[in-house]
């Protein structure tokens, strides 16, 4: 039981952190993906390996990097390589989980990270794939942490930047992508969502503590699918909010 | 680019002797650049990228380029705010990472006057220059493929005649000229990196010339002792520039971190045209060598605080960070 109050961002990162299994591969970006994964790392998956795009794989991270190409990222690793060679590692299948944000996503986890608007003509240009792509792509199991409301859970993307199960069930495979790979789990500030396993539709796994399943579905611009008992997310323990706030973003650059 | 054509330019353009290429930036710049060409910087987002090169275009009023935006960050930002890049093909731009989104490159591709002529991801992006770097017209991956990304990529997707599933097939990119910003670098060009090399093997390979910055020109001798680290041999190299700090506010692994409160000037500053013309007025137009760049930006003092900050010595500060 949790005594410390914590916040949306927090909690985000706790669920993504508890997500992750100990012996496992995780490429991940700057952010809360980091965190979490640092998070991990001091609980409970001490041998969690962690990859960065640059090319730095399993780094002792000693501060949260600004790039994933800074020196941090390959601070005590066990290779600093080449993105040729990370992004080779993941095409090969040795990448178990992506971390991936988002602007908009759809029922089937397909990702916009790329404009909000006409591509020619944008209301708002975003930074574009990135690796996002290829990490949607190629990893085994692909989590997503993102805030949510009906403006980023939408029912059609503007840009489909990165695939999710695309148009439904075997439409990756159709379309050329790895078998048995596409988005695992999508933390926001009010859930944990999943997907179903034959109709690939996104479906609620557990709602935060003082959230109840009409604010998400509230929250959500597509038809969510409900089960029939929504568990309550587990809180940060007192454990993880100390190592959040002490050690891993010290200065609160990414938790508030 | 055909590449039989890639052959014949590496063969005319490209020389096998062992000559000395160091040159002033200004030189280089002025020989091996032209309007309208297509720029790949080496590096990733703010990450070893020849700030240097990038000013010196700057300077030189260089107009129309097509920049590969391939995670590019601070680099990409001052050269569509200062006109001299009017269209990117970009997996990753207009972001500033863990900073958020850039003002200026966002201001100019909203208003119209930056184009984005084409998207894909940072892997089919050194993809591309790994294909060149084979001198192959294209190499097969398994990413893009069922997304909107894929249909702006130039790519295409066809049957595997192996396992008849589909294969996207990327084009390979030989960009007019690109600089790479290096720890050290003889006088011929044989360039060392330390750290990650990102897709530098791959676009020096690429590059139709290629401008190496460095933070020292050191004894051939120095390289010949360690020939294991040379990621860039001399005969890709078209000119040498001693450039120390080169890269500016950005991170050069184990020798200086990022100059954040610098990055929190320009992202300040860039929100408006008058503040991106006030930077270039006081950090870029007006500057002769590097080093009086260096003074202005807080000289050897700043550059100790980097220096410590990058062994872990000082604690990070984020002065652009809202909280």
């Amino acid at each position: 039981m949790t005594m410390m109050a914590y916040n949306p961002a927090e909690l985000m990162a706790c669920a993504a952190s508890r997500v992750l299994e100990d012996g496992r591969s995780v490429f991940v970006g700057t952010g809360l993906p980091i965190i979490a994964s640092m998070l991990a790392q001091r609980t409970h998956a001490p041998n969690l390996l962690v990859v960065f795009e640059a090319g730095g794989i399993g780094p002792k991270i000693p501060a949260i990097p600004i790039s994933v190409g800074d020196s941090r990222t390959f601070h005590r690793a066990v290779m600093a390589a080449s993105m040729d060679y990370v992004m080779s590692c993941a095409q090969l299948g040795h990448i178990d989980y992506g971390f991936l944000g988002a602007a908009q996503i759809d029922q089937y986890g397909n990702l916009n990270t790329t404009c909000i608007g006409p591509h020619d003509q944008p209301k708002t240009r975003l930074p574009g794939s990135g690796g996002a792509n290829d990490l949607g792509s190629l990893c085994h199991r692909t989590i997503v942490l993102m805030r949510q409301d009906t403006r980023k859970f939408v029912e059609r993307l503007d840009y489909l930047t990165t695939p999710g199960y695309l148009s439904g069930p075997g439409a990756r495979e159709r379309a050329g992508l790895p078998r048995n790979t596409g988005p695992y789990r999508i933390i926001t500030q009010l859930g944990v969502m999943g997907f179903d396993a034959e109709s690939k539709r996104m479906t609620l796994v557990s709602t935060h503590p003082g959230v109840t399943v009409k604010d998400v579905v509230d929250n959500t611009g597509f038809k969510l699918i409900i089960p029939d008992v929504v568990p309550t997310t587990d809180m940060p323990s007192d454990e993880e909010l100390r190592l959040l706030r002490e050690e891993l973003d010290p200065i609160k650059i990414v938790i508030g | 680019m055909d590449p039989d054509d890639a052959r014949d330019w590496m063969a005319g353009k490209k020389s096998r002797l062992l000559s000395d290429k160091v040159m002033p930036l200004g030189e280089a710049v002025s020989r091996f650049t032209f309007d309208g060409g297509y720029l790949a910087m080496g590096g990733f987002g703010h990450i070893r990228v020849s700030m240097a090169g990038i000013y010196e275009m700057l300077r030189q009023k260089r107009r129309n380029l097509v920049i590969a935006g391939k995670t590019a960050v601070h680099d990409v930002d001052v050269l569509i705010a200062s006109g001299v890049v009017d269209r990117v093909e970009c997996a990753y731009a207009f972001g500033h990472e863990l900073r958020g989104l850039s003002p200026a490159g966002r201001r100019a591709v909203e208003g119209g006057k930056v184009k984005v002529v084409a998207e894909l991801s940072n892997a089919a992006f050194q993809w591309r220059f790994k294909a060149a770097s084979m001198g192959l017209p294209w190499l097969p991956a398994r990413v893009m493929m069922g997304t909107d990304t894929f249909k702006y990529s130039s790519s295409k997707v066809v049957e595997d005649p192996y396992t008849g599933k589909p294969i996207c097939l990327i084009p390979a990119c030989y960009p007019d000229f690109a600089f790479i910003h290096v720890h050290r670098c003889d006088r011929f060009g044989n360039a060392q990196i330390d750290g990650t090399v990102i897709e530098d093997k791959e676009l020096a390979m690429a590059a139709k010339r290629l401008i190496i910055t460095t933070e020292g020109v050191v004894p051939e001798e120095e390289i010949r002792a360690a020939p294991d680290r040379t990621v860039i041999p001399f005969f890709m190299v078209d000119a040498v520039c001693e450039v120390p700090y080169g890269c500016h506010p950005g991170n050069m692994p184990l020798l200086y971190y990022s100059d954040e409160e610098h990055m929190a000037e320009w992202l300040s500053l860039s929100r408006t045209e008058e503040g991106v013309k006030a930077y270039l007025e006081k950090y870029v137009y007006p500057v002769g060598a590097f080093a009086e760049y260096v003074a202005l930006v807080g000289g050897e003092e700043k550059m100790d605080y980097l220096r410590r900050l990058e062994r872990l010595e000082e604690p990070l500060t984020a002065p652009w960070a809202k909280r």
